[in-house]
């Protein structure tokens, strides 16, 4: 389905009725089914990668069909599912129970801005789940039903899920404002888990972790390719600095493991990112190796379910063992923070085998991850930074007009708000931040995350990108930034096309790209471009 | 209907009211025994709602980060956003449950041409929801003065700054008003704000038509219908010590009021006004962050789920490897 234009899409989103221009529907929200048409929904995941993970219900299917050969007895499935995750969950239970509805989530979310779909309102895409929660699981509802909310489980309400549950980055800015800390994201993630119970899911989540489970990582890189996409990084960075890097790979008894997500070898702009991590080590003389089988920082369990998170997610630690490191760092993701903050020691700590992290260059002791022992890059480059330990020239960024997106699992489920910050601010010397609605734990999502970032939804991305792309447009107005810099490798993906389309002349990166640049390595040539070969400011010719 | 259900179904329970307290032995049943049941309802629904969400576990610490988080030494940490300590926690709950902290940030976007998006401050809802809740809780212990004998020190003084105004007699209390206020507000809002009408259900409607009708038959008796306060308070302190008798003629006005109450208790533990109790078990505001510096533990964590192991990859790939020049394990 081809995109509208960026003009056009622009004028649907502000004058066509929808919610968000005052628009009512006319039918309750219960009355109104869920439409599949192309280009409104994610592809179903294929069979054979369903069969891959095992996961129930393998089989070709159209969401646009009417029968989506869903399981003979697929409403006990949801059901008796809904019921383990309440007794495994007291979120979800305090969830399902204290909304009083009052709409402070409402024009929260991204998608609801973007789209003006009543179901888009956290509250509403929670309520989707909660009314068959309330039918089947309270007493009210058991006995004033409809008076009461709720909703008998039916195919329609399973159509809805599907649309809506991924219609959710699992962003979490509507749990900053709920006045219960009601969190959408975990809504989402058990809305989920239910409808891989009966075998509904998207592709572009399963495949991904399927690549990750088997390759290490989850675009399929084998260990060779790997390897090599990281070297030929290392050939552009001779070429730009005539410093030769030499990563190793695998290597038994490095101090420090590195685990970054694999887009960041492999994709635009994330090599970027990577060949900054690469100079920033090679600068420090960082004793530290890759690893081809934990090639992942991403977790694409967190979009499935929690066993996939945990079997994908236990790598890290595995791979750390087998090479006796002693400690983890970990590169520029959000998800993949989110997992090891809130997850990994949990589901595959302890891990007695590490050590608390202390950076070998200045001694300080992360005290923060004694426990997980995983220290995420930008406390690392900051306390470098502070340290007086990078020589840095800031000047080399002065074609950069920065501005930084705090990506949301960082901000929000971590708060790591101010280091990247201060690495910025002392690598760059023209940095502006976007209004305060939209940074710090106010952020915006790129609209693509959580597994969304795939084109057959590319109308829905751009949309649910919009309150980010518009703050964008703010500063590149007001200050002309030209650079959004964001510590997270689906941000630098989806930003990038979310840019592409709503302010072509930003450019996305890497805080890690912006401090690659910055360095001013030992025996260095002169450069006279960036790390993309840009050509630097007064450098032209 | 969302509307028009709930509010005829207060009327029902007002009608109820009005045609017990006038049938034989109504009066007793509405004025004795349905404020026990219904008290005995209300603790014990509330006990095991608030039991039946213990029992399940928190496997995963999953605070909301609303500020930074406790990390170098030198970066200033938001203690009570984002706290690391139980301190910063009991804070974070203190100013959520006692000033509605969550609500005060509240915003509202606006999508303007071009297109481009506005985001304004919006402290009605947090301002209104403040003024509903702290009436409700001075009027609820403003009550105590009917139940206890001598009346407590504290009650005494809170009548006292109530009226201050010193309007009228009896003495116009400020929260009785500021009370009717905020839950017509409140309504408003639902119905004239197109999405939050859009989002209400019964459930929404009815508690607000019923503590209308609860506020409205209290502030009738009080100033308008004037009951007989003696006799009230001897029911109300025999309901208290046990002994309970109807002695006199009291209003009818006094039993709906009563009734309306017995139904609030009711329904209380059964619907989303749970949410009294739920503020403080929200994982999401009730955890603190340390996620990386202390082992949080999943009771249910199946130690059997173990990663596709390394083993089994070196297997897939040994030969890639070896070419690549990348170590193995087994030649």
């Amino acid at each position: 389905m081809a995109i509208m234009k960026a003009d056009k899409l622009g004028v649907s989103v502000a004058k066509a009725p929808s919610m968000m221009t005052g628009a009512i529907p006319k039918k309750d929200w219960w009355d109104v089914p869920a439409d599949f048409k192309p280009g409104n929904y994610a592809y179903p995941a294929k069979q054979e990668i369903v069969e891959y993970h095992k996961f129930p219900n393998p089989r070709l299917w159209d969401p646009e069909s009417d029968d989506w050969k869903l399981p003979e007895n697929w409403k006990e499935i949801i059901l008796q599912g809904l019921k383990e995750r309440l007794d495994k969950f007291r979120s979800l239970k305090i969830f399902m129970d204290c909304c009083v509805r009052c709409g402070a989530c409402a024009d929260k979310c991204h998608f609801f801005l973007g789209t003006g779909d009543p179901k888009n309102m956290p509250v509403l895409r929670a309520e989707l789940l909660r009314s068959v929660y309330r039918n089947d699981f309270t007493l009210a509802g058991k006995l004033l039903g409809k008076m009461a909310g709720g909703r008998e489980m039916t195919f329609g309400v399973l159509k809805e899920w599907f649309m809506y549950f991924y219609q959710c980055t699992e962003c979490r800015r509507c749990s900053v404002f709920c006045p219960y800390g009601i969190d959408t994201a975990e809504i989402t993630m058990m809305g989920r888990e239910l409808l891989h119970l009966v075998g509904v899911n998207i592709n572009w989540i399963l495949e991904p972790a399927a690549n990750s489970n088997r390759t290490g990582n989850h675009m399929g890189l084998q260990p060779h390719t790997f390897k090599d996409n990281i070297e030929y990084l290392c050939d552009d960075i001779e070429e730009i600095t005539g410093i030769r890097c030499n990563p190793t790979f695998n290597r038994k008894g490095a101090e420090v493991l590195f685990i970054t997500p694999s887009a960041d070898v492999f994709a635009e702009p994330g090599i970027y990112t990577a060949m900054g991590y690469l100079l920033l080590f090679e600068h420090i003389g960082l004793d530290y190796t890759w690893s081809t089988y934990a090639s992942e920082g991403g977790n694409f369990g967190l979009f499935t379910n929690n066993e996939m998170m945990k079997k994908l997610n236990g790598k890290m630690y595995a791979e750390a063992k087998r090479l006796g490191v002693k400690w983890i760092l970990g590169g520029e993701c959000g998800h993949m923070w989110r997992v090891l903050h809130q997850y990994m020691d949990t589901m595959n700590g302890p891990a007695d085998f590490l050590q608390v992290p202390t950076s070998p260059i200045t001694g300080t002791v992360f005290e923060n991850a004694a426990s997980t022992k995983m220290v995420h890059i930008s406390e690392f480059t900051a306390d470098l930074i502070k340290h007086g330990k990078l020589k840095l020239d800031p000047k080399r960024n002065d074609h950069r007009i920065a501005t930084y997106h705090d990506s949301c699992n960082p901000a929000r489920a971590m708060g790591l708000l101010e280091e990247p910050r201060y690495v910025l601010k002392n690598v760059c010397n023209n940095f502006h931040e976007m209004p305060e609605n939209t940074i710090r734990e106010s952020t915006f999502c790129c609209g693509s995350g959580t597994g969304l970032n795939t084109d057959e939804i590319m109308e829905l991305r751009m949309r649910a990108g919009l309150p980010r792309a518009n703050a964008v447009k703010y500063v590149r107005e007001k200050h002309a930034v030209n650079m959004l810099s964001c510590v997270c490798a689906i941000d630098r993906a989806t930003l990038t096309s979310l840019n592409n389309y709503w302010n072509p002349d930003v450019e996305v990166c890497g805080v890690s790209e912006l401090v690659g640049n910055a360095l001013v390595m030992e025996g260095e040539k002169e450069r006279e471009t960036g790390l993309r070969f840009e050509p630097l400011a007064g450098m032209e010719g | 209907m969302r509307i028009l259900t709930p509010f005829i179904a207060v009327l029902a329970l007002i009608a109820v009211g009005l045609v017990a307290a006038q049938v034989p032995g109504g009066q007793a049943l509405i004025g004795i025994v349905l404020p026990y049941l219904a008290f005995a309802l209300f603790l014990g629904g509330f006990a095991y709602r608030v039991m039946q969400w213990a029992k399940s576990p928190v496997p995963f610490r999953i605070p909301t980060t609303c500020g930074q988080a406790n990390s170098l030494p030198w970066i200033k940490q938001n203690k009570i956003d984002c706290p690391s300590t139980k301190l910063g926690v009991i804070a974070r709950m203190f100013l959520e449950v006692f000033l509605f902290r969550s609500l005060f940030r509240n915003t509202k976007a606006e999508m303007h041409e071009g297109p481009k998006l506005v985001y304004g401050s919006s402290k009605f809802l947090w301002l209104f929801a403040l003024l509903f809740h702290y009436s409700f809780l001075v009027i609820v212990l403003r009550h105590m003065r009917l139940f206890m004998d001598p009346v407590p020190g504290f009650v005494a003084a809170l009548e006292f700054g109530d009226g201050f105004l010193q309007i009228g007699a009896p003495v116009f209390y400020q929260t009785d008003a500021i009370f009717l206020g905020a839950i017509a507000f409140l309504f408003l809002r639902r119905v004239m704000l197109s999405n939050i009408r859009y989002i209400s259900l019964p459930a929404d409607y009815f508690p607000l038509f019923l503590i209308f009708g609860i506020a409205l038959t209290g502030i009738l008796m009080r100033y308008v219908f004037r009951a007989d306060v003696v006799a009230i308070k001897q029911l109300t302190l025999g309901l208290a010590t046990l002994s309970p008798a109807i002695v006199g003629q009291i209003s009818p006005v006094f039993f709906i009021h009563v009734f309306l109450v017995c139904a609030l208790m009711v329904y209380f533990p059964f619907s989303k006004l749970m949410h009294m109790a739920g503020v403080f078990m929200s994982p999401t505001r009730n955890m603190i962050n340390n996620s990386r510096m202390v082992r949080h533990i999943n009771p249910w964590n199946d130690p059997n789920i173990k990663p596709h192991s390394y083993a089994a990859y070196e297997d897939e790939f040994r030969e890639f490897m070896k070419d690549g020049g990348i170590p193995v394990e087994k030649e």
